[in-house]
């Protein structure tokens, strides 16, 4: 009796500790992540200074005038993603403020899961839209869009992301207090009103929770903008214009046959660390807005 | 009174016009590809090998490639994600740890999938030796559908009554058996949800795979995780990035093959939760 329930505990706490172990991954992964690129990254920068990579105005490392400034792939970066985002946000809170407090539950039985289906579409498949759907029939209103281009790979960006906001703003909305929105209809307030001066001021944090994931996710979506956008590495605002964003440069040359270990590898890596460093900084911002909306309730 | 009247109705017809014009959008993708990909999409396309000619084109060993990933992806992904989620849910006490690991779940979750492209290729395709194979692509996949799978069965977890603990404990099982013989069951179903969930965005990933090197263009069937391989998406790149126009109408008929199997998964998993609301207790 006794050896067996000591037996049982021993058994016990080997499998808490496989548990442990199993938890313990996603903190080698991350550790992982920081590894690899920096293991690139440093290399590369001793051979290029850090101000030539942050003010130099060309990216040409696969050419024999070589250029190391990062600039044109954030430039790129950033175009798409704020596009997308111009289209992602209003639209998403929108859909989210509309479904839950304009139409009948039946409507929006039906309406949300269409809207999510937009999830679900993998972006390669958006990627096909955007260059053989929406850029000719773009083309027919401007005239001078090129055949790849910011516009409607950001357009189309904004597509798939619009969604995470609805849903993530449809929670935000459903966590305010029952009364809140009670009292406001009480007192006389159009659905309008109830939802911009009541709902959504409390449904803040959740709400910019939300926006900080969207954009995390718009600075590393990879395909529609490998697909769409262009690999022409080109400074440049006017999205009528072909781009080449941080996540197509790391395709482009993974895809080709660049050697290890040389400096054009390096180039790889030294780009993933801004891309890094950006969604980092916007995921940890969402976290930390979660965590203060979490004390808050409480 | 009258203005804020007035805005009210603009706005919902603003909410009509703006969802309306989302779920045209989606109909007019659909439907296009559609249009160009039926024509194509049948038995020689869907048992062929690649080709230099679109119309002698097909997908087979893409598609044997997406089920070996789909197949090597869950049984790596699973038993990790789970063991950390029982962990997390049942063992760890909250506080400093718990938040960084929560933090760590959730910045992860937030990494570009081409980000996790490059860890694969520097640990397993390089480091490990496994070169561009299957297993490399699936060891990164499972990587980077970890977050979402731990958040997914978390929530499961979470939703089994402390009730059904406490009636274990209190008839003296250990806490390891309350969750193995008590929780585990009742939160299966839910746990199965979130996993094929996370699998169905697997299946569509294109850039990390591209990253490990996965070619766009293979003549023979893989056997074995140790095998090249290509999958659906990367050939739906590949042929995306062709000028001749009947890549186009290829690329097509791969897309809709391959929208079908991300929504069947979903259908599955939206089935499975909903049996299982119906047969829960409480």
């Amino acid at each position: 009796m006794g050896g067996r329930q000591r037996l049982n505990r021993i058994i016990e706490k080997i499998i808490v500790f496989i548990l442990f172990l199993a938890t313990s991954i996603s903190v080698i992964v991350t550790f992982s992540i920081i590894y690899i690129i920096f293991s690139e990254a440093i290399p590369f920068f001793k051979e290029v200074s850090i101000i030539e990579f942050l003010t130099d105005t060309q990216w040409t490392p696969l050419f024999t005038q070589k250029h190391y400034g990062i600039l044109p792939l954030l430039v790129g970066t950033l175009l798409t993603s704020v596009i997308a985002l111009a289209v992602a946000i209003p639209a998403g809170i929108t859909i989210a403020v509309f479904l839950n407090e304009y139409v009948s539950s039946r409507v929006r039985n039906v309406v949300k899961p269409i809207i999510e289906l937009l999830a679900l579409v993998p972006t390669v498949v958006y990627g096909y839209f955007a260059l053989l759907i929406v850029t000719p029939a773009l083309q027919k209103i401007i005239p001078d869009l090129q055949s790849f281009n910011a516009l409607s790979a950001g357009l189309v960006m904004g597509m798939m992301i619009l969604p995470m906001i609805a849903s993530l703003t449809d929670d935000a909305i459903k966590s305010v207090p029952r009364s809140l929105r009670e009292a406001a209809y009480g007192l006389g307030a159009t659905r309008f009103q109830t939802a911009f001066k009541v709902l959504i001021p409390a449904a803040s944090y959740g709400i910019v929770a939300a926006i900080m994931l969207a954009i995390a996710r718009a600075f590393g979506e990879t395909m529609i903008v490998t697909i769409a956008a262009g690999q022409f590495p080109i400074l440049t605002f006017d999205p009528r214009q072909p781009v080449e964003t941080i996540t197509a440069y790391i395709v482009q040359v993974t895809m080709g046959d660049v050697p290890h270990d040389s400096l054009e590898y390096r180039t790889v890596f030294a780009a993933a660390l801004v891309l890094f460093i950006l969604t980092s900084i916007a995921t940890s911002l969402s976290f930390y807005v979660r965590r203060k909306m979490a004390m808050i309730k409480r | 009174m009258k203005k804020a009247r007035i805005i009210d109705r603009l706005f919902g017809m603003m909410g009509w016009t703006v969802t309306v014009v989302s779920l045209f959008i989606l109909a007019l993708f659909i439907g296009v590809t559609l249009k160009l990909g039926l024509e194509r999409l049948n038995l020689d396309f869907l048992l062929g090998y690649p080709s230099r000619f679109p119309e002698k084109a097909g997908i087979l060993p893409a598609l044997l490639g997406t089920f070996w990933l789909f197949v090597l992806t869950l049984i790596i992904t699973v038993p990790i994600g789970v063991s950390a989620a029982i962990f997390l849910e049942e063992f760890m006490k909250p506080g400093k740890w718990a938040t960084i690991i929560e933090f760590t779940i959730y910045n992860l979750s937030g990494v570009p999938s081409v980000i996790y492209g490059l860890l694969g290729l520097q640990f397993f395709v390089r480091w490990f030796g496994w070169g561009p194979t299957l297993i490399s692509g699936a060891a990164t996949l499972a990587l980077l559908i970890l977050p979402v799978v731990i958040v997914a069965a978390r929530e499961a977890l979470r939703a089994v009554p402390n009730t059904i603990r406490e009636a274990a404990l209190a008839l003296g099982a250990t806490r390891w058996q309350t969750v193995w013989h008590q929780v585990l069951p009742a939160a299966g179903p839910g746990i199965a949800t979130g996993v094929i969930l996370a699998l169905s965005r697997a299946v569509g990933e294109t850039a990390p795979i591209l990253v490990i090197g996965a070619a766009g263009f293979i003549a023979f069937l893989p056997k074995g995780p140790f095998d090249d391989f290509t999958a659906l998406p990367v050939q739906i790149f590949n042929w995306v990035s062709r000028p001749q126009h009947g890549f186009i109408v290829t690329a097509a008929a791969a897309i809709i093959v391959l929208l079908g199997l991300v929504f069947l998964l979903n259908g599955v998993a939206i089935f499975l939760r909903w049996k299982w609301q119906q047969r829960q207790k409480w």
